[in-house]
């Protein structure tokens, strides 16, 4: 019981992360028909940025935080928007997404190529403990972890059921020609949704990089996860890519447990494909119709 | 009178290319700058980077300078292959790299093909058991070290049961199917049998499962970066039992990872800038004042497979490829021949080394060198 206490925090640990990422890809598809290949991409940099910063300016870590942080924002959220999405969405879907898949190998080769190969430490704000809890060892970071993730989470849920900026940034999702009608900007909901992907990103990286390291190459794991729990959640739910990121990490955590971690690449993909042949709208999902 | 000037001068530049490239020998070094082999090949090209210009600055090999080229391989063996046989066609004197076991073995019959010596850094033991004649080894193998690592898990740790973790690629595996028979020989139980990724991240999962399998004592047989999100993960598990394993495990850049975690681990070095031998140290305070980091293993090396290639070339007094591979098969090399060497190493007929190791343990983020294990056939 112990055991399987330790693997289940272990592995909800694990799916809060790859649930923050998946939000991101459901709000950013809900607003804009765009998905994300560079998703991964996204949680992997702001670590390199903050290492950079720290390295360049030779700042103390909280002020290299900041600046990482902020030019990661900037660039990834405002600038993705502009530079990226807005030029192709005009061309369709598949060209966008195409272009994002693009993104995602400039973002691995720059963090390669301009900062380093090699996995680097980031400083990590909880201590390397372990309480005990139903006799088993669970570690403080990832409760910690889980802690972060939720409370960001629950914030974006206030935010977007709560307020008034939040309703409109739904509305948009939900129908942007009415919304327009109604008189909300929703050229600047989009963007704003961009920006809270690329908020979201950020917490998911500075969560996850002590125990991962900063590496170039991080992105591509967190990034297939997160695309499958986007869609065994349901890829038009936000509430779906939470319970979609908590049950591929559990579901990862058991594999490498019970299984071996030499399978735990394949049974995520065996869950997607059951989900998408029992319920492909997801587990919270809404099965969405197309008029012919 | 312009017109002959214009012909003595272009005439004089033709006969001046041949003769600059004629005072240059090339190699090739075929290595992993990026992948999960990164940390592994960084320190390997940094190593031969600082033995090319070490030799250079003394006149070179036989009166050429060494030009060096570095492909990256991005770990992945098909771009090992398509980089030797490039290596090949550009007419590099001999091959240096990769350093991963598995990109090695699927490259080493192109160099083999070729009649070209090719020094790589991988560990695997089954690298020198397919009668390769022109590929050699810069490390001790599996075969030659996990005897000594059962021995020391035996009499030192007196571990009565000891969890292998492995990470599944050749050089993990390699080692994973060294070490049981060694330890079922020592009469050690293998209380768990934990297979990893290469690349892996996220170490969780196995370290609760180790601590949950009441081992004794943990063998450690991972890549860099993984060796050190494993100890991580098994501190942050509150894992407190001996953590053992091999030259990687204790590498310089694991302990800069790990940090704290890295503190406690032991195991059989097989080269080390802390090994009490003076020109370990030396290179070691040389690679530091270059690269602004301490060198690992992998930068020892790197350095030596050079010196190999230079003492095989200056044994036969003249460049023959072929010769370079015949000179080193059997050989020993002293220091006080070739102090690039920087200790006495045998090579085995079938490539392997032969030569002196360590035992060491971390302390404080520390390598310190408990011990010096001697030759097997002094």
């Amino acid at each position: 019981m112990a055991e399987f206490i330790a693997y289940l925090i272990a592995g909800i640990a694990t799916g809060a992360i790859y649930a923050l990422a998946a939000i991101g890809f459901t709000l950013v598809w809900q607003t804009s028909q765009t998905i994300n290949f560079a998703q991964g991409e996204f949680v992997m940099l702001p670590a390199v940025l903050v290492l950079l910063a720290i390295k360049l300016f030779g700042a103390p870590v909280w002020l290299g935080a900041l600046i990482g942080i902020a030019a990661f924002i900037a660039i990834f959220g405002i600038g993705f928007k502009l530079a990226v999405v807005d030029p192709m969405i005009r061309h369709g879907v598949l060209p966008l997404a195409i272009a994002t898949m693009a993104l995602s190998i400039i973002m691995k080769e720059g963090a390669k190529d301009g900062f380093s190969a090699e996995a680097q430490n980031f400083p990590s704000f909880v201590p390397t403990q372990t309480i005990e809890v139903f006799g088993a060892a669970i570690s403080l970071q990832h409760l910690a972890i889980i802690a972060c993730a939720f409370a960001v989470i629950g914030l974006l849920q206030w935010f977007v059921g709560g307020t008034r900026l939040g309703r409109q940034m739904q509305a948009t999702a939900q129908n942007p020609t009415v919304a327009r009608i109604l008189g909300i900007p929703v050229e600047r909901m989009v963007l704003l949704t961009f920006v809270i992907n690329a908020a979201l990103a950020v917490v998911a990286s500075v969560l996850i990089s002590p125990i991962y390291l900063a590496k170039f190459s991080n992105g591509e794991v967190i990034g297939l996860f997160a695309f499958i729990a986007a869609i065994v959640g349901g890829f038009n739910q936000v509430r779906g890519a939470l319970v979609g990121g908590l049950v591929v990490g559990i579901v990862d955590s058991m594999a490498a447990a019970y299984i071996s971690s030499s399978y735990r690449l394949a049974v995520p993909l065996v869950l997607l494909v059951v989900i998408i042949l029992l319920k492909p709208e997801g587990l919270m999902g809404r099965r969405e119709e197309r008029r012919v | 009178m312009k017109t002959q000037w214009i012909i003595a001068t272009a005439l004089a530049t033709a006969l001046a290319l041949p003769a600059s490239a004629q005072d240059k020998v090339k190699l090739v070094d075929v290595v992993e700058l990026s992948g999960a082999g990164a940390t592994a090949g960084t320190n390997w090209k940094n190593g031969i980077d600082l033995a090319v210009a070490d030799i250079n600055a003394k006149g070179g090999i036989l009166g050429k300078q060494i030009e060096i080229v570095h492909y990256d391989t991005q770990t992945n063996p098909g771009n090992t292959r398509a980089a030797v046989q490039r290596a090949i066609d550009e007419g590099t004197y001999a091959v240096l790299g990769p350093v991963f076991s598995g990109p090695i073995g699927a490259s080493m019959q192109i160099a083999q093909r070729a009649e070209i010596a090719q020094l790589v850094g991988g560990e695997a033991a089954g690298l020198t058991k397919q009668g390769n004649q022109f590929l050699f080894r810069t490390s001790l193998s599996q075969t030659a070290a996990m005897p000594k690592i059962a021995n020391y898990l035996k009499n030192t740790v007196k571990a009565g049961s000891v969890a292998v973790v492995w990470v599944n690629n050749d050089f993990g595996k390699g080692g994973r199917d060294a070490i049981i028979p060694e330890l079922e020989k020592a009469g050690i139980k293998v209380a768990a049998d934990v297979a990893t990724e290469q690349g892996q991240a996220d170490f969780a999962a196995d370290a609760i499962k180790i601590k949950n399998s009441n081992a004794d004592a943990v063998f450690v047989y991972l890549n860099e970066e993984e060796s050190a999100r494993f100890l991580r993960a098994a501190k942050q598990q509150g894992i407190t039992k001996p953590m053992v394993g091999e030259t990687t495990l204790l590498g310089a850049k694991v302990i800069e990872l790990a940090g704290e975690a890295a503190n406690g681990v032991r195991g059989h070095v097989g080269l080390s800038i802390d090994a009490p031998i003076p020109a370990f140290q030396e290179f070691g305070k040389k690679f530091q004042a270059k690269y602004n980091y301490a060198s690992d293993h992998n930068g020892l090396k790197g350095y030596m497979a050079v010196y190999m290639v230079k003492w095989a070339t200056e044994k036969q007094k003249k460049f023959d490829k072929k010769g370079v591979a015949d000179t080193l098969r059997g050989a020993t090399i002293k220091p006080s021949d070739e102090p690039g060497i920087l200790m006495e190493t045998t090579i085995e007929e079938n490539g392997d080394l032969d030569r002196e190791s360590f035992l060491a343990e971390v302390i404080n983020g520390k390598q310190v060198i408990n011990a010096t294990l001697p030759k097997i056939r002094p």
